[in-house]
Order: structure tokens, then sequence, then C-alpha cells
């Protein structure tokens, strides 16, 4: 059974007059990191917020064909059974911190969850491994850069360990060395965990050599879907998406009528300059 | 013209932001501050409008020195649109948040009306006029505080991170956009960590690190220098990695983006070519 699955999903906002997902069908295996991207408005948001519940038990709307998360009706299911489940790191760490620990926030979800005091000392210490940051437990998170208060909230996220992490955008308020970083971390999250990784970045040239999927979404439908090299092949950027800078290069060149391959890394790029640069 | 002299800034806290700044920002000039998370850039632009007063040194917009000036007075001049719209947004519709600063200047309603229609069509927000800004996407809210501030055209125009949120093509617009306004003469000034946004704009790159600034120059030259980037925890542009990987093959160090990196690539196939080499 697919670990998420969407059959014929619309959704439309109260006080909106047109669905901002319509006729969606698709299938998240466990396991797989998947890219979601798409223009501005495309119905990104709209999705993640379905995986947890926050559609519709915060956002009220129109709510059209069915749903699941492991299992789970999400037009039934309760927040709180989503929230075990389903792991949510949003764009701007700042809206999601509050404790005056790091220790504290990390122990805050597992705590909601009323597990045994042994459990959720074993659950924090191994989340703040896993994410980084170990070594700030006593600071608080307003102490924190941006891209270590980001770790608070993929920490405190893990703690819970969710089936499913969620991550909108979580890169996009770091400088880039911290937001390489992040990726990085969810990467080996994933292949050691076997977590499902649902992505959504704009930064294409960090995360495309990472994922193992890319969903692209356009006016609210499931425009592309493909590994990397497919969707990048497929002329994503009619749709708005920004390709990575040497694909698009080499795209470029092959349109002034060099016989060249299309590469979406740079290691890949430099192998195919080299060959024709002699 | 606005002049930093000797800028220092201590947070009540005791943090001491920044530590002897100085720069002179030209009528017209194109500039981008970028730097670590941290680094002192949103402290060091709160000050380019008076928000914040120096510690120690002084700031002059045009002749004006900030500590003697009001905020509003200031900011006639110079408008500042913030990397988080949501602290900077409130109003019911998307058309009367655009249309407060113009009232509060005492424009009558024709003018108002006309200037507010004409920055609503070049921001691509004319549709969304009658919505309230909290049912828009995070890269729509952020071009309405954007809208919000160029409508009522100050002569110096400064944006805490343009491009979050913002797809590909909103990226092009805007970059257009800020181009546009930068041929007409107003001064630009934005923060970012969005190297590539900057490898395809060119402006002139001040980069800070720790509260003061630790390069100045032309952007090809400040992306491409790795020792300079890595201090400011930046990532070079792919295309500045991709030059890097092919050493003695005859292609300048300093091409920061796919265009110009193009145009070399061409040349020397071209002149192969021409000398016969196969």
């Amino acid at each position: 059974m697919p670990q998420i699955e969407a059959e014929g999903f619309s959704f439309t906002y109260s006080g909106s007059s047109s669905p901002s997902i319509r006729g969606l069908s698709l299938e998240i295996e466990e396991g797989e990191f998947v890219l979601l991207t798409g223009p501005s408005g495309c119905g990104k948001t709209t999705f993640c917020r379905c995986l947890n519940g926050l559609i519709p038990n915060f956002y009220a709307g129109r709510w059209e064909g069915g749903f699941r998360v492991c299992g789970l009706d999400v037009s039934k299911a309760k927040t709180h059974e989503l929230a075990r489940l389903v792991g949510h790191v949003f764009q701007n760490p700042e809206n999601q911190l509050f404790s005056l620990s790091v220790e504290r926030e990390v122990a805050l979800g597992p705590e909601n969850l009323g597990l045994p005091r042994e459990e959720i000392r074993e659950r924090v210490e191994w989340a703040m491994e896993a994410a980084g940051i170990s070594g700030l437990r006593d600071l608080a998170p307003y102490e924190l850069s941006g891209g270590q208060q980001q770790r608070v909230a993929i920490a405190s996220v893990l703690a819970m360990r969710p089936e499913i992490l969620v991550l909108d955008e979580p890169t996009s308020f770091l400088d880039p060395k911290s937001a390489k970083a992040i990726l990085e971390t969810v990467a080996e999250l994933n292949e050691e965990l076997d977590m499902t990784v649902i992505l959504v970045e704009h930064r294409l040239d960090l995360a495309s050599r990472l994922v193992d999927r890319v969903l692209v979404m356009n006016g609210g439908e499931l425009a592309l879907d493909g590994s990397p090299r497919e969707v990048f092949g497929k002329a994503a950027h009619l749709l708005g998406i920004g390709l990575p800078k040497v694909t698009l290069l080499f795209e470029m060149l092959r349109e002034d009528g060099l016989e060249v391959e299309i590469p979406i890394r740079v290691e890949e790029a430099s192998a195919i300059l080299r060959r024709l640069l002699g | 013209m606005i002049e930093v002299e000797d800028l220092f800034f201590r947070y009540p806290n005791g943090f001491e932001a920044l530590k002897g700044v100085s720069l002179r920002i030209g009528d017209g000039e194109f500039m981008a501050i970028m730097g670590e998370n941290g680094a002192g850039k949103t402290t060091l632009i709160k000050h380019l409008n008076g928000l914040l007063k120096p510690t120690r040194g002084r700031v002059l917009v045009d002749g004006l020195d900030t500590r003697r000036a009001s905020v509003a007075e200031i900011s006639k001049a110079v408008g500042l649109v913030f990397q988080n719209p949501d602290r900077q947004l409130f109003s019911e519709t998307v058309r009367d948040e655009v249309a407060f600063a113009l009232k509060n200047f005492g424009f009558g309603e024709e003018v108002v009306n006309k200037r507010v229609e004409r920055i609503l069509r070049v921001l691509d927000l004319s549709e969304h006029a009658d919505t309230s800004p909290f049912l828009l996407s995070g890269g729509e809210r952020k071009r309405v505080a954007l809208a919000s501030v160029l409508v009522w055209d100050p002569k110096h125009v400064v944006l805490d991170e343009p491009t979050i949120g913002q797809d590909y093509l909103q990226k092009e617009r805007l970059r257009n956009l800020i181009m546009q306004i930068n041929n007409q003469g107003k001064t630009v000034v934005i923060v970012t960590h969005d190297v590539e946004f900057v490898a395809e704009a060119k402006p002139r790159v001040v980069l800070m690190s720790k509260g003061a600034i630790v390069g100045d120059g032309k952007a090809e030259e400040i992306l491409s220098d790795r020792d300079l980037i890595e201090r400011a925890s930046l990532v070079k542009p792919q295309i500045s990695e991709l030059i890097d990987s092919l050493p003695g093959k005859g292609l300048p160090r300093n091409l920061i983006d796919a265009y110009s990196a193009r145009s070399a690539i061409l040349r020397i196939v071209r002149e192969r070519h021409v000398a016969g080499v196969p």
C-alpha cells in the first residue's frame, strides 16, 4: 500500500473562488525522497497542509476526492493521530520555536504523547544527535543562528519519530552554507532511517542532486512527475521552474548547435566540457 | 547619496552587531549586501531609514543625519521592505494595503488609485486586488509588501531578502523590475543569500561577516573568490564551481552565470574550429 495516496483530490479554501489543488492523483511509497516544486501559488503548501491534517481541520474549505496518509483518510482523521505520523518543518523556524532551552523544545512533542520518562529522554538524545545539535542543549532557541534554529525545529519533529518528514522551504531563511548542510542532514535521515521525505524547495541547485523523485505542480495540478533527470529534461522551465544553472548552460549550448548531453550536476557538466574542450 | 561612517551598533542585550562599518552608496547605485546569518546585514539596513540609530558613528541620507530625523521623515527618501511580509501587512485587502502609505502622505484619491493600480499590474497582483493579503501564498505576500513601498516612489529602495519564496519566473520578473527602477535612477540595495540571483543581476557586492565589511567589489570578482565566499558562509554560483573544475581550458576565472559561460565556451570551440583542431 502506498504511504501517501491522493485520488482525484481537489481542495478549495473558504473565501477563494478557485481550487488550490485540482484533480490530483498520485502515490508516494515509504522511504522515497521527493522534491515538490512549482511556481508560487501552485498548490505546494496546500498539499503539505493535507499531509498532517491542517487541511481540513484548521483551514476550512471544500474537499473533493480521496487523500490518505499511512492508510488514514485525512478528511476524517484526528490531527493528533496524523501528528504522530507526519512531522512538519516550516519555512521560518522562528514561528515554530518557543521554549527556553533547546532540550525542552525537543522534549515537548514526546511529552505530549504521554510517553514514559526514560523513552522521552532517549528520543530527545537521539533527535538532537541526528539533527547535529547535541552541543546546544542548554541554549535558548532565540540565542541561536537561523541554521541552528532550523536544526532545532527538525529535531523537535524527529523526536516524534514520524513516518513522514515534510519540510516546506526549510532553507529559505538560511545562508547557503547552512542550507546545504541542512539538506545533507535530511538526505542522511532519509537514507539511514528509511524515512519518507517531502521537501518543498525553490533551490533546485542544492536539492536536485539529493532526491529520488521530483513532482512539479502548476495551477493546482500535478504537471510533471519523475526522476530529476526526466523532469529537468522535460522543459520544466516552461512551467516557471528554475533549472540548475549547469543544465541551463548546456541547454543553451545545444541550441547553439553543440551536440552535448544535458547534465544536472556540476561534476557531469565538468566531465562533458573536459571532453569538448580537450 | 547614503553615507555610513564608522558605524557601531550594540543591541540592548549587549550584542555588538556592527563593528565599524563605513560605506558610501551613490545615487542610482545597485548594490547587494551578502553574508552569513547574523553577519549584521539587516541591522545595517535598518539604519538606512533611521529605524535603528547608531551607537557610535553616523548615517547620512542625502545629507540628513538619521540621529536627528524621524523615521517618517527619512522614509520619504528611503523605502525599506522587510524580509518577513507578515511583519508588515495588516489591511483587509491588497488594494488597501498598497494604498495605505500614499493616503498617509496626503495624496488625493485619484492619484492614489492610479498609482496603486499601476504598481499592482507591474507586480502581477491585479487579480488579487480585492483579496485579503493573508489568503495569498508566501511569494505573493512578499510582492504585496514590495508594492506597498514602491508605490510611494522613494528615491532609495532597500529590500531585505526579496527573492525568498519566489519561483523562477517571479525572480526573473523581480530582477527585471529591480533593473527597471534602477534604470529610472533609483538607488536599489538588496540584502540576499541568493547567489544565483546576484550572479545574473551583477550588482556591486558588499560582503559582510561578523559585523564588518570583508569584501566590496563587482559581483564577478567577489562571487568567484573562493576564500571570501567561504568566509561569508556563501556557496559559489554553480557556474563558478564548474569553471573552477576546468583549469587550463582557457575559460576566464570570473565567469559566474550561464550566459557569459555560454559565450566563452562557444568562443573557444569556434577558435579551435578555425584553427583546424578536431
